[in-house]
């Protein structure tokens, strides 16, 4: 069995954010970290490594650049086997219809890969988009928004999950190989063990090119994206924070916040 | 001839999901633009009536396909019906609600169309012959504009409430095409085997006001005058994570970063900090009310009305008051 999970990297969900007139994002000195999201990606791969005594191996992969790196260190320091890099000055200015196109070219070259886990989404960009679009891509089972696996037959090559949709939750059972894109709740996250931060220090992260996976160049970076990012701004800010509403009882206060809300429409 | 909009309409259990006349709504804007007819995808087992109700709501053309297979939204036939219908018609643009299913189905349809999908759009506006796209990135923070500059059909989905419902008209006219599944059941490999509904309530995308309790609420039992309050204004009740993360409320009710984002007329939060990874989820709600004893609690930044006090003593005091004003 072979599980892979894709991830990458984001600036801290907390970290104040500039853009400069070129629309160049700043975080500061906020740290680089392993987007939140992904967390329960690689939680749950362990899980299941656990469950099964070990031995499906576990393999995170992000396509980025250098800093890339913190992502798959966090993932080996809570248990994952191997980091792969996925990278290349090709795929620059990738959205995510070439990056998707990247990380199933990755993920074919394994071979032998039955699950590929995702997070829900960047906290960058946050478009949601690379799980169904690499799922789509490899003719994987298409499992989103997956909070709980209920059962993996990897003898029958079946699994069953359960998926956060806005009216419930749907029970769906598909074939193997799937991709799973998860969502908070399906489990909580381990912090990563002393042990795991030094095997993560220690280990090596090779770098696949686009050469080594047999990307065809039109079809990553910009040249295989169809969406182009045109401008990143402040949104307008508002001024003077709330007003407040003072009142000497609580049946005044909401008297008059009532007359307030009546007056804005919105009740 | 002018260029056609395609619109998704998303349904559940036949009945339609309002994001997808919001989207309606927005292409019969851009068709003022692009002159030609906006064209409504109705999937679904009995949907008939669907396809009636989307010529109300402004579809010029339906494309009706009523088949077992499509009963339940399945990426893999909806995905490939949708790109089949694109590739034979070419239309311009397909809009897409942003829900669950309506952000598996976008990008699904563009990777089958070798073609962009914008996520999430907030606004969408043509700027000198180009069709741009707004949408929050950074969980708010910040606003970026996209472009699909070169293929076609360039696909966005909508973000919920972003744009106007419109108003049905019983009387408008439409024709309505019958078409077919692309895939049959055995190639489909995804099985539906279970739903298990949400109790009760609405549903905190769709709902106009949600109400939401913190930390402040204190416990379980805490969430009660939420409850009571959410009633008499016909509101969801969300909640932040400190309250989920304590187990008073299931996670189907936070609102977030990491939980729903939401952008109803009135967001009533009561206990709440306002931390910014809560705000990442609420920031766009047309009226913000925080109820909360410190008056420094960041949320009275982000806040149109505030009250600073016990949540406990205000909030039963409103449910009151808008008992009386409202009649219940
Ligand atoms: C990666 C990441 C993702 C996150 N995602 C989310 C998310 O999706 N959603 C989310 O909400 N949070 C999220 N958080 C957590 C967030 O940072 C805050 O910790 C959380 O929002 C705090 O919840 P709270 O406001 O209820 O609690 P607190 O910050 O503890 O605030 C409680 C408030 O209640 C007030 N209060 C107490 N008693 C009363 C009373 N009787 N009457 C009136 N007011 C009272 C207090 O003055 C205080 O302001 C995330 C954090 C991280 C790191
Ligand atoms: N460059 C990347 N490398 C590896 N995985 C990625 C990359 N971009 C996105 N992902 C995965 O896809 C999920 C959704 O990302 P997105 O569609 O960009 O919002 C993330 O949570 C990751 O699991």
């Amino acid at each position: 069995m072979h599980i892979v999970v894709c991830t990458k990297q984001t600036p801290d969900s907390a970290a104040k954010l500039t853009v400069d007139e070129a629309g160049n994002v700043s975080w500061g000195d906020s740290p680089i970290i392993i987007n939140p999201w992904d967390e329960y990606a690689v939680e749950e791969a362990i899980l299941i490594k656990e469950r099964f005594n070990g031995e499906p191996k576990v393999t995170v992969i992000s396509m980025g650049p250098e800093e890339a790196l913190e992502a798959l260190k966090h993932a080996i320091a809570m248990g994952c086997d191997e980091g792969i890099r996925v990278w290349d000055e090709a795929f620059e200015n990738s959205d995510t219809l070439a990056t998707s196109y990247v990380l199933a070219k990755a993920i074919e070259k394994m071979g032998d890969v039955d699950l590929v886990l995702f997070g829900k989404s960047a906290i960058d960009s946050q478009t949601g988009q690379v799980p169904i679009e690499v799922a789509r891509r490899l003719g994987f089972s298409p499992l989103t928004y997956v909070i709980k696996i209920v059962e993996l037959d990897i003898e029958g090559r079946t699994i069953t999950v359960e998926r956060l949709l806005e009216q419930g939750r749907q029970v769906v059972k598909a074939p193997l190989p799937a991709v799973i894109g998860t969502v908070k709740g399906i489990n909580e996250p381990r912090y990563p063990s002393f042990m795991g931060i030094r095997k993560a220090t220690r280990a090596q992260y090779p770098v696949w090119t686009g050469a080594d996976i047999g990307v065809e160049p039109d079809k990553a970076g910009a040249a295989g994206s169809g969406v182009r990012w045109e401008r990143i701004f402040p949104p307008p800010v508002r001024e003077g924070g709330a007003e407040i509403i003072e009142a000497d009882t609580p049946e005044e206060a909401a008297r008059i916040l009532v007359d307030k809300l009546m007056a804005e429409k919105v009740i | 001839m002018g260029k056609d909009i395609f619109v998704w309409v998303e349904q559940f259990h036949g009945q339609a999901a309002i994001p997808s006349w919001e989207a309606i709504g927005a292409a019969r804007q851009l068709s003022e633009t692009l002159g030609g007819q906006v064209c409504a995808c109705v999937f679904g087992e009995n949907v008939g009536d669907l396809a009636k109700e989307a010529i109300a709501y402004g579809a010029d053309k339906v494309f009706l396909a009523d088949d077992p297979t499509l009963a339940d939204f399945r990426v893999e036939p909806y995905a490939a019906l949708l790109a089949h219908l694109a590739k034979e018609h070419q239309p311009e643009v397909i809009l897409i609600g942003a829900t669950s299913r309506g952000r598996d189905l976008g990008p699904a349809v563009a990777v089958d169309l070798e073609t962009g999908c914008v996520a999430d759009c907030t606004a969408l506006e043509f700027e000198d012959g180009k069709l741009v796209a707004t949408r929050p990135i950074y969980a708010g923070k910040l606003l970026s504009t996209c472009t699909i500059p070169e293929r076609r059909p360039a696909i966005f989905t909508v973000r919920p409430r972003a744009f106007a419902k419109p108003d049905p008209d019983e009387g408008r006219q439409g024709e309505v095409v019958s078409v077919e599944p692309v895939l049959k059941e055995e190639e489909i490999a995804c099985k539906v085997t279970g739903f298990e509904e949400t109790e009760g309530g609405v549903s905190l995308t769709d709902a106009a006001i949600i109400v939401s309790g913190g930390r402040g609420v204190g416990g379980p039992e805490g969430f009660e005058p939420i409850r009571e309050l959410a009633e008499v204004l016909g509101a969801a009740v969300g909640a932040s994570r400190a309250a989920v993360d304590a187990g008073w409320i299931p996670y189907e009710h936070q609102v977030g970063q990491t939980g729903k984002t939401v952008s109803p007329d009135l967001y009533i939060a009561c206990g709440i900090s306002g931390a910014i990874q809560h705000q990442a989820g609420m920031r766009t709600s047309k009226v913000i009310v925080a109820i909360n004893k410190d008056p420094e609690a960041p949320i009275f930044q982000l806040a149109h009305y505030g009250i600073v006090g016990d949540l406990f003593k205000y909030v039963p005091a409103l449910t009151k008051a808008l008992k009386e004003r409202l009649g219940k």
